[in-house]
């Protein structure tokens, strides 16, 4: 995790922290201590964003993701300075950053995030089949028949019932021994580990992969081959299982004030962010 | 060593449908053969404790490997504190660590010096007990990379380090292992093994046979591939390395592997029971521990469970995770396997210690058994020459499985209690931590019993709440763990493997994730989660003393004899863990899910008890 800059007062609607407890709050004083503690005396606030730094297209160390641009418009339109606390985003990551206090935003997260309260989302995307263009293959449903014989890419996460949906969706077909898996969290000592699954179409390695819209339309855009991308069709069989999913940004539990900061950023400066968003490929779907 | 057991008349037999066949078990309990070959005590030997790591743990001064000795009975010879007198104990010294993960390894006592381990940073520190207060003698800080914490998920135990020739050998979180001169604390050398860049990481503690460290890997759940690989001691190099899944040629199976079952057999299965390339991301980490048998030159170790895969994605045995190895040391070569859980539905790894005992069988024939407290509830006697199951009965209330068909060895499962998709399964018992999970387990050859320490917790599986990981919405399980039949969340049960039940139980509150020791003086020594180290007596259970230590405690006790010839008791607590991350990760016990599914079953841990790690070591008198 990085040092945030010198100290300088809250991002202004944050206000200032609120520890929940005695215990809490020595939490907080230690985390903070040498850090960004707000104070009321600085001139300018500072932005604390939460981001893994190597996690292409969303965010990485060097500010090249959409993530690290939405970022940038948030801190210019607040006047604020941009600060990060850089963590992998897996499991621990909410609870290393934004828990521990070191930092108030997660830019993207799924609107129904349990580990944090969630602004407005301010995109829908869905996972997307990715195939060569020139294969014309249109595959647009997990019900076409064609799954049972082409190779497919799918990205896995645990054991315990943790899997992307599309790996649910497959295994609830009975669809597995032309299913090939690759890592959710790519070979983190890469520049863009979630490259891979997309490089595998462009490489035919795979016929179709199923991936996470803004990773596929990322990476697609830099495919020698061309690649398709088709947005994955609602699931018949399981209707209650989502492949598109609404993308709010993330704050601490408790912190309505922060929220509605960026509430009201998000709906004043949606053109600028769907701009961003256009520049990065993202795939926007409608909502329910 | 191996206990030697023999008939008693008189004994209770088999209750087993094994016992149909093989006739009534019957086991007794002698005090221990002396070892001739006994060497003279640390203090004799000036503090050269060189040779053959098994031999000196037959020195009951000493304490040189997590498990004891080779064959993991964690029993101690010493019988100076016993039931007369045990009411006397008392603190000698502590020494904090300054950490908040889950302290779990084991000290070791090697001479006059102790030497801990301590979670994430890994640092090892030497204390000279010739000293008053047990000074620090050196320290070392590994370093490991800052990174390993994020991108190497939640689990930042250590189970601790091996002693052999001089040297100190344990892993880093990092996925290094490191060989450290015990008297200076100097690096020897160091071998990268695992990249936390895929998700590995390596948390176990080492065997050394032979003059080579055995070790392997952790982060099954990541989609690594689990491995077990053999360093020489004295360079670091890597002289074998036995893969979990895949080809034979890579999990070393050739022409010297015999299964004892028909299903255990074909020519690479490590392939041929997966899906597609399931196998190259198939899990079968490495990451419990491993017992030898010098006699029949074989070493003993479980894999962990498949993954990453939901098991409906993974049809299949899933060979070879969730089973038992039997390997020669020297070359790696599998003589024999046995799959306590094929095709895994539970995260049921099959890592747990196998605690070797010879039985003399009624009819007269003695069995080399290799015994076995399962994550799927049960208790199996193997006998380990040939890895057949002579009996396996459920140590606590289990409802997805139905034993062990005894005929092709398989698990015989409950399909109603099956996850499955989009559906809420309720009261799956034992829940995925198992009816038992790593916390060692001791065994006493003059009592004859078997000391468990283990969770009693049941749970329901939906498989469909939205999470998040890596800018991938992903659906999770809403998993949530609860208390089984009883209400108590923890169990110490004495197993007679003779009658194949319980000799007595200890309920505990919360899981009890401590290891146990036991002694010649009889006495049955273990932790409980909320910070009381007990003493109960090894033959009935009844508690003797206690002590309230500061954090809850979930390391392994050790026994040994100090510079002052007397008996002391020394144990690391410091909550955490899997079970206990609610405290020391911090987490939010109102979210029935967190940490797994631990948050509703643990949800008053955090009341009960808070982190930091501390060192223990108690005394007749104490204060010495």
């Amino acid at each position: 995790m990085s040092a945030p800059g010198a100290p300088g007062p809250c991002f202004p609607a944050t206000g200032a922290h609120r520890p929940h407890s005695p215990t809490w709050r020595l939490i907080a004083a230690i985390a903070l201590a040498g850090a960004a503690y707000c104070t009321a005396r600085a001139a300018q606030p500072s932005l604390r964003v939460c981001a893994d730094p190597n996690n292409l297209p969303f965010s990485n160390r060097a500010g090249e993701g959409f993530e690290n641009r939405i970022a940038e418009l948030l801190a210019a339109d607040r006047h604020a300075r941009l600060e990060y606390t850089w963590w992998a985003q897996r499991r621990g990551f909410v609870r290393n950053t934004l828990g521990a206090g070191v930092c108030d935003v997660i830019i993207g997260v799924p609107r129904s995030f349990e580990l944090t309260q969630t602004t407005r989302p301010y995109y829908r995307s869905s996972y997307v089949f990715v195939s060569k263009a020139a294969r014309r293959l249109g595959v647009r449903s997990f019900d076409d028949a064609r799954l049972r014989n082409l190779k497919i890419g799918v990205q896995m996460i645990g054991d315990d019932f943790n899997n992307s949906p599309p790996a649910h969706a497959l295994a609830s077909r009975g669809i597995v021994k032309n299913v090939v898996g690759y890592s959710v969290y790519g070979d983190y000592s890469r520049p863009s580990p979630l490259s891979e699954i997309v490089s595998a179409v462009d490489r035919g390695e795979v016929d179709v992969a199923v991936v996470w819209g803004p990773t596929a339309g990322y990476f697609a855009r830099s495919s020698r081959s061309g690649l398709t991308l088709t947005p994955v069709a609602p699931d018949g069989e399981s209707p209650t299982l989502p492949f598109a999913f609404d993308i709010s940004m993330g704050v601490r539990r408790g912190d309505p004030g922060l929220s509605r900061t960026l509430d009201e950023f998000l709906t004043r400066r949606r053109a600028d962010v769907e701009a961003i968003l256009d520049r990065y490929g993202v795939p926007r779907v409608e909502g329910d | 060593m191996m206990p030697t057991l023999e008939v008693r008349s008189g004994q209770i037999g088999f209750k087993l449908p094994v016992a149909l066949a093989m006739a009534t078990v019957l086991l007794a309990c002698h005090r221990q053969p002396q070892h001739t070959s006994a060497p003279a005590s640390a203090r004799e030997l000036g503090g050269n404790l060189r040779g053959d790591p098994g031999v000196l743990a037959q020195d009951d001064g000493q304490w040189v490997m997590p498990a004891k000795n080779y064959a993991s009975t964690r029993f101690s010879g010493l019988d100076e504190i016993n039931a007369r007198n045990v009411s006397r104990l008392g603190v000698s010294w502590t020494f904090s660590t300054g950490m908040v993960a889950g302290h779990e390894a084991a000290p070791l006592v090697v001479g006059a010096t102790m030497f801990i381990v301590t979670p994430f940073p890994n640092v090892v520190y030497a204390f000279d007990l010739s000293r008053p207060g047990a000074p620090i003698k050196w320290q070392y800080d590994p370093k490991p990379l800052g990174a390993s914490k994020g991108v190497a998920c939640c689990d930042l135990v250590n189970r601790g380090a091996a002693y052999a020739d001089g040297t100190i050998f344990f892993n880093t979180l990092d996925g290094r292992t490191i060989a450290l001169a015990a008297d200076t604390g100097q690096p020897k050398w160091i071998t990268q093994l695992a990249d936390i860049n895929k998700g590995e990481t390596m948390t176990m503690a080492p065997l050394v046979v032979k003059g080579k460290v055995l070790v392997g890997n952790s982060g099954g759940e990541f989609g690594v591939r689990g491995w077990l690989v053999a360093l020489d001691a004295a360079s670091g190099a890597v002289v074998w390395r036995a893969y979990s899944t895949g080809p034979d040629k890579d999990v070393l199976i050739g022409p010297t592997f015999k299964p004892f079952y028909p299903s255990d057999r074909g020519t690479d299965l490590g392939i041929t029971t997966w899906p597609g390339e399931g196998w190259r991301t198939g899990g079968g980490t490495v990451w419990g521990w491993l017992s030898y048998d010098p006699e029949l030159d074989l070493i003993y170790y479980g894999t962990a469970n498949p993954g990453p895969w939901n098991p409906e994605q993974r049809p299949g045995d899933n060979k070879w995770t969730a089973g038992i190895f039997a390997r020669r040391p020297d070359t790696g070569e599998a003589i024999w396997y046995y799959q306590t859980s094929p095709h895994d539905l539970f995260d049921h790894d099959g890592v747990n210690e196998l605690v070797l005992a010879d039985v003399k069988m009624n009819g007269g024939e003695t069995r080399k058994l290799a015994l076995r407290a399962d994550r799927n509830g049960l208790l199996y006697a193997l006998d380990r020459t040939t890895g057949e199951v002579l009996s396996a009965a459920p140590f606590g209330f289990v409802n997805s499985n139905r034993g062990v068909d005894m005929k092709t060895g398989r698990l015989i499962p409950v399909a109603e209690k099956a996850p499955q998709q989009g559906v809420v399964v309720r009261d799956i018992c034992p829940a995925a931590p198992g009816m038992k999970d790593w916390q060692p387990t001791s065994f006493s050859p003059r009592t004859g019993l078997l000391y468990i320490p283990h969770q009693n917790l049941c749970e329901d599986i939906e498989a469909m709440a939205t999470s998040y990981i890596a800018g991938t919405p992903y659906v999770g399980a809403s998993v949530a763990y609860k208390a089984g039949p009883g209400g108590n969340r923890g169990v110490v049960t004495a197993w007679d493997p003779a009658a194949a039940k319980a000799a007595w139980t200890i309920q505990e509150t919360f899981p009890v994730w401590s290891g146990t020791v036991v002694t010649a003086g009889d006495l049955l020594f273990y932790g409980t989660m909320e910070g009381w180290f007990k003493a109960v007596n090894a033959k009935t259970g009844d508690l003797l003393w206690q002590f309230k230590c500061g954090s809850g405690v979930i390391g392994q006790p050790i026994v040994y004899k100090g510079p002052d010839g007397h008996e002391f008791v020394a144990v690391l607590a410091g909550v955490g863990g899997w079970a206990g991350a609610l405290v020391s990760n911090d987490l939010d016990p109102r979210d029935a899910t967190a940490g797994n599914g631990w948050g509703a079953a643990l949800a008053d841990l955090k009341t009960a008890t808070t982190r930091g790690g501390m060192l223990y070591v108690f005394s007749l008198g104490g204060g010495r």
